[in-house]
């Protein structure tokens, strides 16, 4: 469904991710884990096309992103929705408009067929009636559920969450996690994960590949209730069991 | 149980073991509020002492951190510039954990504070240019996007978003008319006044219409609006622009297909190629009519011989040639507001950034295009 083969990703000087390689299977739930700034955002937007490699492909469905040309990547694109961590909600459109977006542009449906799938989104996200909001006048939890709507709008066969969980209490967060996982076995979507939220990571993960700062490249990769007791590197499994590493400084 | 009032503030007290051998017992806390007081105090004391041996004795200290064990390491630093020994003892171990960290050579590491000198404006001016030289990049990549978007738009023009192109022509042109039409008005006014000072010396109050007109159709009435809208809406673009932008609003356009300058910028440039035009000829209405109250009412000029020599002096040419500048400006205004816009990294002062720098960017531009159009013009007779 997705490879990813030697991808190097840099920012300015700087190399973030260094030689990263790994599939993503269809109708699978992979998770992108790793520690603050190990780049895991950053391949996201790779596997997207929102920024280039320095070297390295990203394989969406048999075609190189990196270097198809523009019509096919668009084509691409149509199969791929994604929620931003802040939901990325166009804050000038309503909830309705901006799940309708995509929809109008693409479907070549009247209008009246667009609100009736707008509802559907929105009733698929449990958020019927919100379709009048501004992305303002609602909270962070209902922001994430829109942004999965709008994501979700075209039907997309690989999903992409960038921090679905963040910022939102452990209610909604479970609320979250429950919906990813219907909207999965639902549709059959594929979908990517990238997130440090222990609890998302065992309750809807099938797989998971983590990113480390250090070695800037893949770790561990398996079923994550398997590496949290059995993974050989000590770091993966002090990830998974949320122990401290602080030994050496005098704040103990 | 004691009271924590008493351990408030950090005391000390010095005695001599024997010739030129101190010790220094601290007593209370030695943290943030405390510490910072005291250094200044015992360095002069070591600077009068000069001791050979010194010992900073923490066993009647209560709480003891980071900033305590400053106190110890300029203590070490100052005793150590005197020839002397410096020791610590801490019996009751309450600074056993940081303790060690004396020992680190804290002068040595890197400064968080920018280093000054040769170096630093030589790496200062070498950012500058290569910033100069990405930015001229990215404004030329950005006028290449607008130009294939509008290309788009001519080929099939169903891609236009026609609401927002609506949207913003209200937002930019019938918004501004108020304030434009006040401030055309009172220009007007002021030319007319003023010029009718010099004129009516020599007789010659009628002139004062054919200045008015002439002044702002040509040159005035475009350059203000310009500069209205540039206040106006040339911020406005870069601001929603640039928020969108850090608010990865132009990254979720992408991914669902859309070309953030078709969607975004295209409406902003269209709509301000539409009205600035037309603001500009309503500025050069509404400053006529402010030399015209003058005329009226201060240099006893009949409305009717007013309005007669303004038509008389006006060619279409002016006219045409005041529009055309203006539309150009208004490219140059919108252009350049997306673009501050689509610049915008960081967060919240960058977009403050990206709005100021789209206005001075804006204003620059319109007087260098009016200059080049000045001395097209004088080419051109």
């Amino acid at each position: 469904m997705l490879r990813v083969r030697n991808l190097v990703a840099r920012y300015g000087d700087e190399v973030i991710l260094n030689n990263i390689s790994f599939d993503v299977i269809k109708g699978e739930i992979l998770v992108i884990l790793g520690g603050s700034g190990c780049g895991k955002s950053t391949l996201l937007r790779h596997m997207v096309g929102l920024s280039a490699p320095s070297t390295g492909s990203v394989y969406i469905e048999g075609a190189d992103i990196t270097t198809c040309d523009t019509k096919t990547f668009h084509n691409i694109l149509k199969g791929i929705g994604i929620l931003f961590q802040n939901s990325a909600l166009l804050g000038s459109m309503t909830i309705g408009e901006n799940i309708a977006l995509p929809i109008a542009e693409y479907s070549g449906l009247p209008k009246s067929s667009v609100d009736i799938l707008v509802n559907l989104k929105l009733s698929s996200v449990e958020l019927e009636g919100y379709e009048d909001y501004l992305p303002s006048q609602l909270s962070g939890g209902m922001k994430k559920r829109a942004g999965l709507a709008r994501a979700l709008a075209l039907n997309p066969k690989i999903l992409f969450l960038d921090e679905p969980t963040a910022g939102l209490d452990p209610v909604i967060s479970s609320e979250i996690d429950d919906l990813i996982m219907k909207i999965n076995e639902k549709f059959g979507t594929t979908i990517v994960i990238v997130t440090h939220d222990l609890d998302t990571i065992f309750t809807v993960a099938k797989r998971v590949i983590m990113l480390d700062k250090k070695t800037k490249s893949i770790i561990a990769e398996g079923d994550p209730k398997h590496l949290k007791d059995h993974s050989p590197d000590p770091a993966v499994r002090q990830f998974f069991n949320r122990n401290a590493k602080i030994e050496t400084t005098w704040l103990q | 149980m004691q009271k924590p009032e008493q351990y408030k503030f950090i005391s000390y007290d010095i005695s001599e073991d024997k010739q030129g051998f101190f010790t220094i017992h601290f007593h209370g806390k030695m943290d943030a509020q405390s510490s910072p007081e005291i250094i200044n105090k015992l360095l002069d004391k070591i600077d009068s002492l000069s001791p050979v041996s010194l010992t900073a004795d923490l066993d009647g200290v209560s709480y003891f951190d980071d900033f305590g064990l400053l106190v110890l390491i300029e203590l070490q630093k100052a005793v150590k510039n005197k020839k002397g020994f410096f020791h610590v003892t801490d019996n009751r171990g309450k600074a056993k954990n940081i303790l060690y960290l004396l020992e680190s050579n804290f002068d040595r590491s890197v400064s968080p504070f920018k280093q000054k000198g040769l170096q630093r404006v030589v790496e200062e001016l070498g950012g500058t240019v290569l910033n100069y030289f990405s930015n001229f990049k990215a404004a030329v990549s950005f006028l290449g996007s607008v130009v294939l978007s509008f290309s788009q738009i001519c080929r099939f023009p169903k891609s236009l978003r026609i609401n927002d192109t609506i949207l913003y022509m209200e937002k930019t042109g019938v918004n501004a008319l108020p304030i434009i039409a006040l401030i055309s008005f009172l220009l007007g006014l002021v030319i007319a006044f003023m010029s009718s000072l010099q004129l009516e010396q020599f007789g010659a109050n009628l002139y004062v219409a054919s200045l008015v007109s002439i002044g702002m159709v040509s040159e005035l009435g475009p350059i203000m609006t310009a500069i209205v809208v540039a206040g106006r809406s040339g911020s406005a673009f870069a601001a929603e622009i640039g928020t969108m932008k850090i608010s990865e609003e132009i990254d979720a356009l992408f991914v669902m297909g859309f070309d953030p300058t078709l969607f975004l910028a295209v409406p902003r440039i269209l709509a301000s190629i539409i009205v600035v035009p037309l603001l500009t000829l309503f500025s050069d209405i509404f400053a006529i009519a402010g030399g015209l109250v003058v005329g009226v009412f201060i240099l006893d000029l009949t409305a009717s011989s007013y309005m007669t020599q303004t038509i008389n002096v006006l060619s279409l040419f002016e006219i045409c040639w005041g529009i055309s500048k203006s539309i150009v400006f208004a490219v140059v205004i919108s252009w350049v507001g997306c673009l501050r816009g689509f610049q915008t990294q960081g967060g919240a002062d960058a977009v403050g950034n990206a709005a100021t720098s789209a206005v001075v960017s804006s204003i620059f531009l319109i007087i260098l295009f009016d200059s080049i159009f000045a001395i097209g013009r004088s080419y051109w007779r």
